[in-house]
């Protein structure tokens, strides 16, 4: 469905990404696990091409994004989350929730998909009115999340939502990635947290400066002594 | 010093209308800086196309002024968006400091411009027989005028408010403020915002062109160089960014300014500088701006 093919990325000279090459199907969680550095975000971030690609191809069903505006490649369905959250401060949740519908002109869908967030999320319903930057760090996370989901993406990626949350919290978001999931969505799950997230995939990939040293399906790269060794703080 | 109760009205009056037209030029000022981090410089010199732009529409076309009064503004207004896409979009990724140069420089080529096409001889603004009235309330004599301009201005400020607060290109707009890279990825158009912001930001000022023109009938090149300096320094009093702010400090600076006259006539030379002094004063106790919030992040 979403194909990356040899992703080549740098920052003034320093190679961040060196040839990834990412195929996520339909309906199935992938996961993309590393250490900081790694080039996790870069990956995502060149697919929404907020950042320049030096080689490399983006395909989605077949149709090539890979020079396509940001805002272009959101009304074709990819929806990102980013890293720190990012909500609005300066907006009311409900306005937040809002301009994650920008692209959109279908009313009634958009209030559907509203109600679908606030039952999702219901501590952004009691505070539909209170502007964004007065929530706590999960309440933003929660809300990062739910105005991604008002794209209706047809693939959801979402950069390390577990990001600074108390271990409560933790679960409740990747509760909430499985709920999201199991509602019939594509997701692209980008984490630190290598158990949590391989533990819900589907499929993993493991990025290591730059380059995939790993991939395969989600519980294989669990029990993988490389991966228990290096991102699951398990000794031989 | 006395001064009765009949004069210091006329005062008042005078200066609310001042005071409006500098709110409705410094909206231009916060809401580009509240985008584009970028103080237009040249924003003066809008206005300054705006009242000209309705004097030729009066003088040279069958058009009745009431229609002019809308038309100039709105050409004024893609003038403005024109003006970004020329000498600011090219420079999206440059430094600020080389934007802010090239606002320097639009400003300088607007003036001379306006010179070369207008001619550098001062000119009478026609402004309509109906607003030239006084009105005599209670012994006050107040000139139409300023009862319109504050009228007219809080329309606009209606207006503003309600595509700000409502509608989802004002949402798009505070959202850039905050965030560009978020906001592209709700797929909002940013140039396309940027576009919309300098629309506004010129239509206001030359709305504030015309009333500047009725209240003071005449037109110059220059003429919107030192309007334009107060303005700016309205919107850093009320604390740049915020539209609110804006408007607060335009009020402050053209009622001070107003009152100051009236009540220290010696000190009339000195009104130009007072607006200086007053933005001395309040950078020192609150650097801000009276509303201007701390950038605070949460991480």
């Amino acid at each position: 469905m979403l194909k990356v093919t040899n992703l080549h990325v740098s920052y003034g000279g320093i190679k961040a990404l060196r040839g990834i090459n990412i195929n996520i199907e339909e309906n199935k969680i992938v996961t993309l696990i590393g250490a900081n550095g790694a080039g996790k975000s870069s990956t995502l971030r060149a697919i929404m091409n907020l950042v320049k690609k030096d080689q490399g191809r983006v395909e989605y069903d077949g149709e090539d994004l890979t020079n396509l505006k940001t805002m272009d490649i959101v009304k074709k369905g990819i929806a990102l989350s980013p890293e720190g959250r990012r909500v609005f401060a300066n907006l009311t949740v409900e306005e937040n929730l809002i301009l994650g519908a920008y692209t959109r002109e279908d009313r009634g869908e958009i209030k559907k998909d509203m109600e679908k967030v606030y039952a999702l999320f219901p501590r952004l319903k009691e505070r539909s009115w209170q502007k964004a930057g007065t929530l706590s760090g999960g309440e933003q996370q929660m809300l990062a999340v739910g105005r991604a989901l008002m794209v209706r993406p047809k693939v959801l990626m979402l950069d390390e939502p577990s990001l600074g949350l108390a271990p409560l919290l933790v679960k409740d978001i990747f509760d909430i990635i499985k709920e999201i999931h199991s509602q019939g969505n594509t997701i692209l799950l980008v984490e630190q947290n290598a158990k949590k997230a391989l533990e819900i995939a589907d499929y993993g990939y493991v990025l290591e400066t730059g380059e995939l040293v790993l991939e395969g399906p989600g519980q294989e790269l669990l029990n993988n002594e490389r991966v228990k060794e290096a991102y699951l703080g398990e000794a031989k | 010093m006395n001064m009765s109760i009949q004069e210091f009205l006329q005062h008042m009056a005078n200066g609310i209308s001042l005071g409006s037209l500098y709110a409705l030029i410094a909206i231009g000022y916060t809401m580009v800086y509240g985008i584009l981090r970028l103080i237009n410089f040249a924003h003066g010199d809008i206005f300054m196309l705006g009242t000209y732009l309705t004097f030729y529409g009066i003088i040279f076309t069958p058009i009745p002024w009431y229609i002019v009064f809308i038309l100039a503004p709105a050409l004024t207004g893609l003038l403005g968006l024109v003006l970004e896409r020329l000498a600011y979009k090219p420079l999206r990724e440059s430094p600020r400091i080389t934007v802010l140069i090239s606002a320097i420089g639009a400003s300088f080529l607007l003036q001379n411009l306006g010179i070369l096409v207008f001619g550098g001889r001062p000119k009478a603004f026609p402004t309509p027989a109906i607003l030239e009235k006084v009105l005599n309330v209670g012994g006050v004599s107040i000139a139409i005028v300023n009862f319109v301009i504050p009228i007219v201005t809080v329309i606009l400020l209606i207006g503003l408010n309600y595509v700000i607060q409502k509608t989802k290109t004002g949402m798009a707009m505070r959202a850039l403020s905050k965030d560009y890279e978020t906001a592209s990825l709700m797929g909002i158009n940013i140039n396309g915002i940027i576009s919309i912001t300098f629309f506004i930001g010129s239509f206001l000022a030359a709305m504030g062109g015309i009333m500047w023109g009725v209240k003071y009938p005449q037109l110059m090149p220059h003429m919107g160089v030192l309007p334009g300096l107060k303005c700016f320094i309205a919107a850093v009093i009320g604390g740049i960014g915020n539209i609110t702010g804006a408007v607060l400090g335009g009020f402050i600076l053209g009622l001070g300014e107003i009152l100051l006259i009236a009540f220290l006539p010696t000190l009339t030379g000195y009104r130009d500088a007072f607006a200086f002094i007053l933005l001395i004063v309040i950078l020192l106790l609150k650097p801000t701006g009276l509303m201007g919030e701390k950038i605070t992040e949460k991480v």
